[in-house]
């Protein structure tokens, strides 16, 4: 057992200092109250970005910390700056929100910022047990978050619906975990990969399983995405906002992580799981989000079919292939910060309307709305040349490399049956009899937010080699 | 008597049923969100005697360990899903499983 020194604790440094100034903004909120939630808001907001500050000089892949449980590379750097990203994203388009529909809780950014070091945890964790940890305290906040508009009978709701299925991938998540400590006799990542190289007992595939459902679960792959439609629209706006965001990415990171290091050498038997996961998410996402008519609850299928086209990258494995996916989930990302901009400007006479009908001649009464709308749902559907275009582009491409021609065809033909109900919200909105005007008055960081996803959407069409080169060095520190 | 004798298989047995009856609780319980959180918790307690059976059986520490960040988590998680329950009670009126379905679809 080593000591533990200050210099052996670099890599966790961002954690700890998000740790410290969550508990130091509760004891404010504390003291306060529930006036100070803008206070914390932007104080939350701070502390990620000093935190990214913190980690950019912590620099990659140095020692791992906390005997062996803690490890930053290339690749947890990447998805952690994702993470935090999207975590200040999503905090700032809440704050007018939360005025506006009357939950001013000095815990909302509180919850949010405590969930953003679970995510991290959980990317960089290198144990099952910091695994578990990182896990535990992501899902324990965001149940919370879905249910923070306590008065209202669809966020309670919702929030009880997270709480049991998120909680019963906790229970499967535990048992793989059991089985695997069983039959390999160590909770490392690393020494589980090398006894599992050397012999595969039966027991350790089954709680390999196991914990593969209860990912599942997390990044909302079909025929674990029961919970995902009801949450999102259920939960609060700005909430589902983040749940779209960010949870997913770190999900993912997660999934990445294990099936690379400790579980490589079950590559024959995820390969045919997470095949079937892909071609499901897909189809589901593609078809079931045709009948529609809540937003908030189309962005969930479009997520679920989202994940899938991700899953194909994943698939395909190799650098070619995990770049891709990480390429896919950046820019899934912004489109979706952009259109959730704009979904939470959709409010009349002071209530927040979420139907796709009241979209209708949006072009005529706020142009300006309109046309960044029409922007990110021609890129998400994946028209060219717009980046949503060049994300998929890239995923088809490396599974075309890897032999999957199957699984490429299906996501072509389910992009082309998706892109109906993305084009469906263009055509309501510029083609539609005009309805009554969007209350006009939106806080200017929420149009930041809306113009950089703009910027970054159209930008990467002329420049799309940083971000594929930076993702794919992330990936080299993978192997 | 070598029948009588219990080993490791004997609480991997126990475990699985244990979960089991937790994860069937939680799906065919038509009545009462109460009975769910109770199956959620055996889940996690079946997960625990996994947990120390290993790690008897190994001879080594990480399970109990793991055994008790468990118990901790899942006394986080009953708290917090009891909090939702009261907060489902106040705008619904009921706790009745089939009533919770506002949304659908």
């Amino acid at each position: 057992m080593e000591t533990i020194t200050l210099s052996s604790l670099i890599p966790i440094f961002p954690e700890l200092f998000l740790a410290i100034s969550a508990m130091l903004l509760l004891v404010i909120g504390v003291l306060k109250g529930n006036s100070s939630t803008r206070l914390i808001s932007w104080g939350s907001v701070i502390a990620f970005a000093i935190a990214l500050l913190i980690m950019t000089k912590g620099g990659i892949d140095t020692e791992p910390a906390l005997n062996n449980m803690f490890v930053q590379t290339s690749f947890t750097f990447f998805m952690k700056l994702l993470v935090m990203a999207g975590l200040i994203t999503s905090i700032t388009l809440s704050v007018q929100y939360l005025y506006q529909d009357n939950i001013i809780r000095f815990e909302y950014p509180l919850l949010a910022l405590f969930s953003g070091i679970g995510m991290m945890l959980m990317i960089s964790a290198n144990d099952m047990l910091s695994l578990y940890m990182g896990l535990e305290l992501q899902s324990l906040s965001l149940y919370v978050l879905a249910a923070i508009h306590r008065d209202h009978i669809k966020s309670a709701e919702s929030g009880m619906k997270y709480f049991i299925l998120g909680a019963i991938s906790s229970g499967m998540l535990l048992f793989g975990i059991s089985l695997i400590y069983g039959f390999t006799g160590s909770t490392n990542f690393e020494l589980i990969g090398t006894t599992l190289a050397n012999e595969l007992s039966l027991g350790a595939v089954i709680g390999f399983v196991f914990i593969l459902a209860a990912l599942a679960f997390k990044i909302s792959a079909v025929p674990f995405h029961m919970w995902t439609p009801d949450v999102y629209e259920g939960a609060p706006t700005s909430v589902t906002a983040l749940f779209a965001l960010v949870p997913k990415i770190a999900a993912f990171a997660l999934i990445i992580r294990l099936l690379f290091i400790p579980f490589a050498s079950l590559h024959d038997q995820w390969f045919q799981i997470m095949w079937l996961l892909a071609f499901l998410s897909m189809a589901v996402g593609a078809f079931a989000g045709l009948r529609q008519n809540n937003i908030k609850r189309l962005i969930a299928y479009s997520s679920i079919g989202n994940i899938g086209y991700a899953l194909i990258g994943l698939v395909a494995g190799g650098e070619a292939g995990l770049s891709a996916v990480m390429v896919y989930l950046t820019l899934y990302m912004v489109m979706t910060a952009g259109i959730f901009g704009i979904i939470l400007c959709m409010r009349r006479d002071g209530y927040g309307v979420t139907d796709i009908s009241d979209l209708a001649g949006l072009s005529r009464n706020t142009p300006w709305l309109a046309y960044p709308l029409a922007i990110f749902m021609f890129s998400i559907s994946g028209i060219p040349p717009l980046a949503g275009f060049f994300s998929k582009y890239l995923i088809f491409q490396a599974a075309i490399e890897s032999g999957l021609y199957t699984l490429a065809v299906i996501g072509v033909l389910t992009s082309v049956v998706a892109s109906y109900y993305y084009l469906r919200i263009i055509k309501t909105m510029f083609f539609d009899e005009p309805d009554d005007k969007f209350d006009s008055t939106i806080e200017s960081s929420r149009k930041l937010i809306i113009g950089l996803s703009l910027f970054v959407v159209v930008g990467f069409i002329f420049n799309p080699s940083p971000l594929i080169e930076i993702s794919a060095n992330a990936v080299r520190g993978l192997f | 008597m070598e029948l009588f004798e219990i080993g490791l298989a004997h609480y991997l047995s126990l475990a699985a049923l244990l979960f089991t009856l937790g994860v069937f609780g939680i799906f065919l319980n038509r009545k009462n969100v109460i009975v769910i959180l109770m199956c959620i918790e055996l889940m996690l307690l079946a997960v625990n005697i996994n947990f120390v059976a290993f790690s008897a059986h190994l001879g080594d520490l990480t399970g109990q360990v793991f055994a008790l960040f468990i118990l901790t988590v899942a006394a986080a998680e009953a708290a917090i899903g009891l909090a939702i329950l009261v907060v489902l009670f106040r705008t619904h009126g009921t706790i009745a499983v089939e009533d919770i379905s506002t949304m659908k679809g």
